[in-house]
């Protein structure tokens, strides 16, 4: 898979399944994940809505509600935390994990000051001083860039604008020093002008802090910015992985070709976008063969009847199809 | 760095807003936003007012309330030494209704302060938890939805017998029920935000989830319920004195003494009057209170 070899890995996860069983169905959203993230590395989970990348972040978190039943290993430097209690669980999030959401507004509580919201982890996970906390919370604020901190600490979140709470949430996500964050499509909800500060903001402090960053979304232009290696997710699988130039530049899975190639970047005014025909399986009936084979141009008879193999075109990149050649892309 | 072109926006855009916002402590805002509304200013002054009287009945009368002359029965408004009038006993309607203040102002605030607690807590537990434990909370007060309030109310306190502390506790069992689906529905909503969950991924624990979080945004709700309840609880405390389920005479108590003026409304209908317009001039400052509240206590509200 991914290269997990070097050192310890800031976060590892082996073989990931998320199953949520009611009594209508059984819906397989996450069918096997592994990836290793090194300090100060950004993976990107690339996909469309449905896919299972928030369920994946969310089973890498232990948020996900009792129904779910979650296999696999997920080792945070080293050590296996999904079989931990819950209590010591809750003392990894927000302190050597944490996440920012898609929706920041929404993220943050909306009757407390934006200062009592980042104090309040601080205090969770370091048993300091109020006091000791909100100079945390200042120092925190000024870290990302907000213009006069000080007094920006006593706003309510609803006192600031999209970006700014964004920025406000990542101060609150960064407040114990974590090291892997898990970013949720923490710019979908800003505008563009907005989204590149954002991205440009997180990758700063990645470099100043070294942590290692999951970041979810289904924006290709956006993962570009950000990652340094992509996993294009499909149906609870990743479908291709590799270095973010790589995938991004020739893609080899015939999903990810049609991902690039109906995104508007690059393409010349007049001539029409191409599509994905079809929609995504529903996850509680997935085919036997390739999730993909009945939407893909390249399907094969083998496709329909079993799974893909996996294929390792170059190391540290895969792609689960039956063939592992760069496509070439209309654009 | 593309940082610093992209910092001076925010920064300027920043500068009015901020002298607009001039950020302060939650209660410093709330006072801020109360002392700008006459209205709740207004009625606030009357209740103050009106609770200030009735506590300090002995000093601001010089009569006995229990005390009447039969020489001097139902004297209209106006009359030397009785200025607000006499009852049926000759009793002074002005000592009367400052003493039987106390008792109305209790029969309002106690119930309705009891069922906030109880309430509050069935509901929060009930929106929080859910599942079989939540059910079981909702269904059980449904049982009791399904009878009118004032019918419940004088159910109880055929049950207990009369008296206060009996009238007390029927009301407080009439508003729980609505106090609780309030909690529970507000908690269930605010369950199910975001940012609940980003407490939850940011290390909380679950009590302190429901401390810190849940009740903070749903104590605004359910205050401001309460103090609406307040007027309801006073006009049905009054009812059943009226009905005689409630304060028992000789006592002083607006809703008796409405009761028992009633007889007199042909002969003094102003006199007769002064309980029930007493009755209506506090449970609408107590309504008017609660607007208020709720305008100056809700953060999200920009004003």
């Amino acid at each position: 898979m991914l290269d997990a070899a070097n050192t310890v890995a800031a976060m590892e996860v082996r073989d990931l399944t998320v199953r949520f069983r009611t009594d209508e169905a059984d819906v397989a959203a996450v069918n096997g994940i592994s990836f290793a993230l090194a300090p100060g590395e950004t993976l990107t989970i690339l996909g469309e809505s449905g896919s299972g990348k928030s369920v994946s972040l969310k089973a890498l978190m232990g948020l996900l509600p009792r129904q779910a039943t979650i296999t696999g290993k997920v080792l945070l430097k080293g050590t296996e935390i999904l079989s931990l209690p819950p209590s010591q669980l809750a003392k990894l999030r927000g302190g050597a994990v944490s996440m920012i959401f898609q929706e920041p507004m929404a993220a943050l509580d909306p009757v407390y000051t934006i200062g009592e919201q980042i104090a309040e982890t601080v205090v969770q996970h370091e048993g300091v001083s109020h006091r000791a906390a909100m100079k945390r919370a200042l120092e925190m604020m000024e870290h990302v860039r907000i213009p006069s901190a000080a007094r920006r600490l006593k706003n309510y979140p609803h006192e600031m604008s999209g970006g700014m709470r964004q920025r406000a949430m990542i101060a609150l996500a960064l407040a114990c020093s974590p090291s892997v964050l898990l970013a949720d499509e923490p710019t979908t909800a800003l505008d563009v002008t907005v989204q590149i500060q954002i991205l440009l903001l997180l990758r700063q402090l990645q470099e100043e802090m070294g942590m290692a960053v999951v970041f979810v979304t289904h924006d290709v232009g956006v993962a570009a910015e950000i990652s340094d290696r992509v996993a294009v997710m499909y149906a609870g699988r990743f479908v291709e992985t590799g270095s973010a130039r790589d995938v991004l530049r020739s893609a080899r899975h015939p999903y990810t070709a049609g991902l690039l190639s109906s995104t508007v970047q690059g393409v010349m005014r007049g001539k029409v976008l191409e599509t994905i025909p079809g929609s995504p399986p529903s996850l509680a009936h997935l085919p036997p063969g390739c999730a993909f084979a009945p939407r893909c141009s390249h399907v094969a008879p083998v496709c329909v009847q079993s799974q893909p193999p996996v294929l390792v075109p170059h190391p540290g990149a895969m792609v689960r199809c039956i063939q592992d050649k760069p496509l070439h892309l209309p654009v | 760095m593309a940082s610093d072109t992209t910092m001076a926006q925010p920064g300027t855009l920043a500068a009015p807003a901020a002298a607009f916002i001039a950020p302060a402590g939650y209660w410093k805002l709330v006072r801020r936003r109360l002392l700008r509304d006459k209205t709740t200013l207004f009625v606030t002054a009357m209740l103050v007012a009106i609770v200030f009287i009735s506590l300090a009945a002995p000093w601001v009368t010089s009569y006995d309330p229990y005390q009447g002359s039969i020489m001097l029965r139902l004297k209209p408004i106006g009359t030397p030494g009785h200025w607000l009038g006499t009852d049926e006993t000759g009793r002074d309607i002005w000592t009367r209704l400052c003493y039987g203040g106390r008792l109305s102002l209790l029969a309002g605030v106690v119930p309705v302060a009891v069922s906030l607690v109880v309430g509050s807590f069935l509901g929060i537990v009930a929106g929080f938890v859910g599942g079989r434990i939540g059910t079981l909370i909702m269904r059980t007060m449904d049982v009791f939805y399904a009878f009118p309030s004032i019918l419940l109310a004088v159910a109880i306190c055929g049950l207990l017998g009369n008296g206060l502390t009996n009238s007390i506790i029927a009301l407080a069992v009439v508003f729980i029920p609505p106090m609780v689906r309030i909690a529970e529905t507000v908690t269930a909503q605010t369950r199910q935000l975001d940012f609940v969950e980003a407490a939850r991924a940011g290390g909380t624990s679950t009590m302190q989830i429901i401390r810190h979080h849940i009740l903070s945004n749903v104590l605004g709700t359910i205050l401001v319920y309460a103090t609406s309840l307040i007027s309801l609880s006073i006009i049905l405390s009054a009812g059943l004195s009226f009905l005689g389920l409630g304060v028992t005479p000789p006592q002083a108590e607006w809703g008796l003494m409405l009761n028992s003026l009633r007889q007199a409304i042909y002969v003094q209908p102003y006199v007769a009057a002064l309980p029930g317009l007493l009755i209506f001039v506090t449970s609408m400052c107590f309504n008017l209170m609660s607007d208020g509240l709720r305008g100056a206590m809700d953060v999200r509200l920009n004003r």
